[in-house]
């Protein structure tokens, strides 16, 4: 074999030889692609159970239902997700959700009982909304990559900051009375569908394809596997990071827009307490907190998992005050049945 | 720096072959110097690489071997000099494709992704795109194993990277470079990790390459093995060019002369044995049995040094592991100095009189931000205070004089052990094993990546501190580890299979270790 490959290409006699056995690998299923698909047993046995419980549940008008009401928090991890790859974290998104549609609102709000100041049109909501979430993303990737600071604890700065910022602009106070325009995505139907469920699921859809099919996508696993062999390889680490964490802030910003839209009103604490929720969502569905594993699609399979347990709770008529509890208990036996079938130890 | 210099005008031995004189060096690095701060880590260095041959690049750790990688793979800007290949001068630092289709570093640190697969690896950032711009993954592996077959490297392109054993992952890594169009490669001590076996196959490999026109750079602290592989030599020391010459025409006591700076010793006196029959064993072991290893019974006596020799995967760090407390035996009794001890509890076996340096240093043998001094008095919490407490003052004490005993090159105790060369950082390893004045020290691989004096330096601490009574068993296929001890026990494939006495031959060690009878 050696003498035939002087040559820069490999020659063709070499691979002749293993010809057959690549067809074979090609039709071989990955491991990889079984643990992404790990989840989909346990969402069919909680279907089943879910049916046991309440006929309703497999109504179409509950599913529609659990997908929008899970909908904002499922951009959150998605944007968690791709934080989480390049082996980040930012916990900020919780509150860039409530801070963005805030501003807005506040800007835009019409003065007295909306407690708004009236200085700009209505159309200028959304814009508006995208324009706050992406300078947190600057403001965040600027501290973590310029200035090399923690990201933990930026973005548990910055989680704060922003949260007390929502407080001061609101005075503690619920914005109401938000412009047409705001309300559009979160209460819009396309095709008998919520607005919000389209844009969720065509979000990830992007984001599935963008991770697994593009180099750029790539590039997110390689810096978050080893990031001096990912530099070597001649990717351009801090541009994609950047990237990453200010499209992240820009996907949590839409998230609370839904949110804000489908609730008409931005309250003081929108947001608050969800981080804790996408972390164990993006965990359950299979992404490694020390960064450069994981998928999209595990990460979806994990949110929506976690909304439709809560659903059947509901349906079976577990008393509201128990869920908070329950959600915790279900957290930890998700994360536990993952280590057992996962077998890996979780970092 | 014109000490000892000759065989400037390379290659002498292809000088009449005709390619020699017509063809540019590979690389040809002159002038260079490279200042870190007040450090000078190369001071006018240079090396001249012919094409086709293999030349190593030798040197104490700290000679300034690393940072002419750096320089020749453009990681790093030489301060001045300059780096040619074949004639033309380096490309810009910036563009790194250039400097990647001249020259491809295998590291000792990985620079492959555990997380992504083997095909993923080799095409990293330059995937296979189909019309939509998305990423053909058939059509990547299809390339990746059209890859790894052209240069006969047996790998599952669709195996995760993170699964690949050293040398696989090496031969990946070589693959890689060479998918690049390189055609000059920088091996940085490929042999580290490897046993026997596999630095034989490795070699194989680099023949099979240099045949086909391939030319490598490589560094090692194993003269055995630059004797055995390498055409030409290149000196440094102290971050100066010292010589280059031809492998065949330099002696191995001058060769290490030239690395030292002073005459070396050409052998090691022989070691007086120290056994003392009349106390209590340092070490019983009755037959043990766990994962990898089987039916194992061995006695290392009191001031006696026992070798436990074997190729990776023989079974010999599992036996060593498990006497100290890191692997619970299924079957079978561990006791030292006299004390049975609970198995598979370190701090049993600490408590009953053990002193332990591990594999490998990195991953279980030092905390690489704490200071010398926390490293070195990690195990001993007791000798610095009572009641939980530790005594500052009690630790730099106990720490000042282990890194007198062992002669660790360091400004203070307070340095992180993560600033120290390989050699120094083996020897804070050396240092908290000692920091107990053990009955029994285990040592496995004791001088994996140690350059040749700091690796005479710990055997002779080894012999030494057998002399006080103390057992040693050292776990290792190192012959130069072993040549000094009392007895070696050989295992292969999880069983002691024989026993061999002070004053063997090289090959009957080897033949053992192998499993080849050599009586048959």
């Amino acid at each position: 074999m050696p003498e035939t490959v002087l040559a820069d290409t490999p020659a063709s006699t070499a691979a002749e030889p293993r010809g057959r056995q690549i067809t074979l690998l090609g039709g071989r299923i990955p491991l990889a692609r079984l643990r992404e698909l790990a989840l989909i047993p346990a969402i069919v046995v909680i279907a089943i159970v879910g049916r046991i419980v309440s006929p309703v549940f497999l109504q179409t008008d509950n599913l529609i239902n659990v997908l929008q009401t899970m909908s904002e928090i499922a951009l959150l991890v998605l944007a968690q997700t791709m934080v989480l790859i390049v082996r980040k974290m930012d916990l900020s998104l919780e509150s860039t959700m409530g801070l963005a549609p805030g501003v807005a609102a506040w800007l835009v709000g019409p003065t007295g009982a909306g407690h708004g100041l009236g200085l700009l049109p209505g159309a200028w909501a959304i814009p508006l909304t995208l324009a706050v979430g992406t300078l947190i993303g600057v403001v965040n990737a600027l501290l973590i990559i310029r200035f090399g600071l923690s990201g933990f604890i930026v973005t548990l700065g910055m989680l704060i900051v922003l949260r007390g910022v929502l407080t001061g602009i609101s005075g503690g106070q619920t914005f109401f009375q938000l412009p047409q325009s705001m309300l559009y995505p979160g209460t819009a139907e396309w095709f008998g569908i919520p607005a919000s469920i389209w844009i969720c699921l065509v979000l990830f859809t992007v984001a599935i394809v963008v991770l697994g099919w593009t180099g750029f996508g790539r590039s997110l696993y390689a810096i978050g596997g080893n990031v001096d062999a990912a530099k070597a390889a001649g990717i351009r680490t801090d541009r994609v990071l950047w990237i990453v964490i200010v499209s992240g802030s820009m996907l949590a910003a839409l998230a609370g827009l839904l949110l804000s839209g489908r609730l008409a009103s931005v309250a003081s604490a929108q947001g608050n307490g969800y981080i804790f929720t996408v972390f164990a969502a993006a965990v359950i569905g299979g992404i490694s907190l020390s960064g450069g594993k994981g998928t999209m699609f595990g990460a979806f399979c994990g949110i929506l998992l976690l909304f439709m347990i809560q659903n059947v709770l509901t349906l079976a008529g577990v008393p509201a005050q128990w869920t908070g509890a329950l959600n915790g208990l279900i957290i930890l036996v998700a994360l536990t049945i993952s280590r057992v079938t996962g077998g890996k130890v979780q970092e | 720096m014109s000490d000892g210099e000759r065989a400037v005008n390379l290659p002498p031995a292809s000088a009449d072959d005709g390619p020699g004189l017509t063809d540019p060096p590979v690389v040809e690095a002159t002038g260079i110097v490279k200042r870190f701060g007040p450090t000078v880590a190369l001071r006018g260095a240079r090396i001249t690489i012919q094409p086709g041959e293999t030349h190593a690049l030798v040197g104490r750790n700290g000679a300034g071997k690393s940072t002419l990688v750096s320089v020749l793979t453009g990681l790093q800007t030489p301060d001045q000099g300059t780096v040619a290949f074949g004639g033309d001068p380096a490309p810009r630092p910036s563009d790194r494709d250039a400097w990647r289709r001249h020259v491809a570093c295998v590291y000792q640190k990985s620079t492959i992704i555990p997380t992504l697969t083997v095909a993923e690896n080799l095409f990293l950032n330059r995937h296979s795109h189909g019309r939509t711009g998305l990423i053909r993954w058939p059509t990547m592996r299809r390339r990746a194993q059209d890859l790894l077959s052209a240069w006969s490297v047996d790998v599952d392109p669709q195996t995760p990277a993170g699964d690949l054993s050293v040398e696989q992952r090496q031969f990946v890594e070589i693959a890689r470079a060479l998918s690049f169009g390189a055609r000059f490669i920088i091996l940085d001590e490929p042999t580290a990790q490897l046993d026997a076996a596999a630095i034989n196959r490795l070699f194989d490999r680099i023949r099979d390459l240099q045949r086909q026109g391939v030319t490598f750079l490589f560094i090692s602290h194993h003269l055995q093995e630059i004797y055995e592989i390498c055409d030409i030599v290149t000196v440094y020391r102290d971050a100066q060019h010292i010589l280059t010459a031809p492998v065949a025409e330099l002696p191995r006591a001058e060769l290490v002369a030239a690395m030292t700076g002073e005459a070396a010793a050409d052998r090691r006196e022989e070691r007086m044995s120290t056994v003392d029959d009349s106390t209590t064993a340092a070490l019983s072991v009755r037959d043990l049995s766990g994962a990898g290893y089987g039916e194992v019974t061995l006695r290392v006596g009191a001031g006696e040094i026992v070798g436990l020799a074997g190729a990776a995967g023989s079974g010999r760090t599992e036996v060593a592991e498990t006497v100290v407390g890191l692997r619970t035996p299924d079957t079978g009794t561990v006791e030292i100095a006299g004390h049975p001890h609970r198995p598979g509890s370190v701090p049993a076996a600490l408590a009953a009189g053990a002193g332990f340096v591990p594999r490998d240093r990195h991953h279980q043998g030092y905390v690489p931000d704490m200071s010398i001094a926390d490293n070195a008095t990690l195990s001993v919490p007791r000798k610095l205070g009572r009641n939980g407490y530790l005594s500052h003052g009690r630790r730099d004490r106990l720490a000042e004089r282990l890194i007198e005993n062992l002669a660790i090159k360091t400004p203070g105790s307070d340095l992180p052990v993560s600033a120290l060369s390989g050699g120094n950082q083996q020897k804070v390893v050396m240092a908290r094993a000692l920091a107990d004045d053990p009955r029994l020290l285990v040592l496995i691989n004791p001088t994996a990546g140690v350059d040749v004096r700091s690796k005479e330096f710990l055997l002779g601490k080894v012999a030494e501190t057998a002399e006080t009574g103390t057992g040693v068993l050292i776990a290792s296929d190192e012959l130069d580890d072993l040549r000094m001890c009392d007895r070696v026990l050989v295992m292969f494939q999880g069983r002691v299979t024989s026993e061999i006495t002070r004053g063997w031959h090289d090959h009957d060690l080897v033949a053992a270790m192998e499993g080849v009878d050599r009586n048959a």
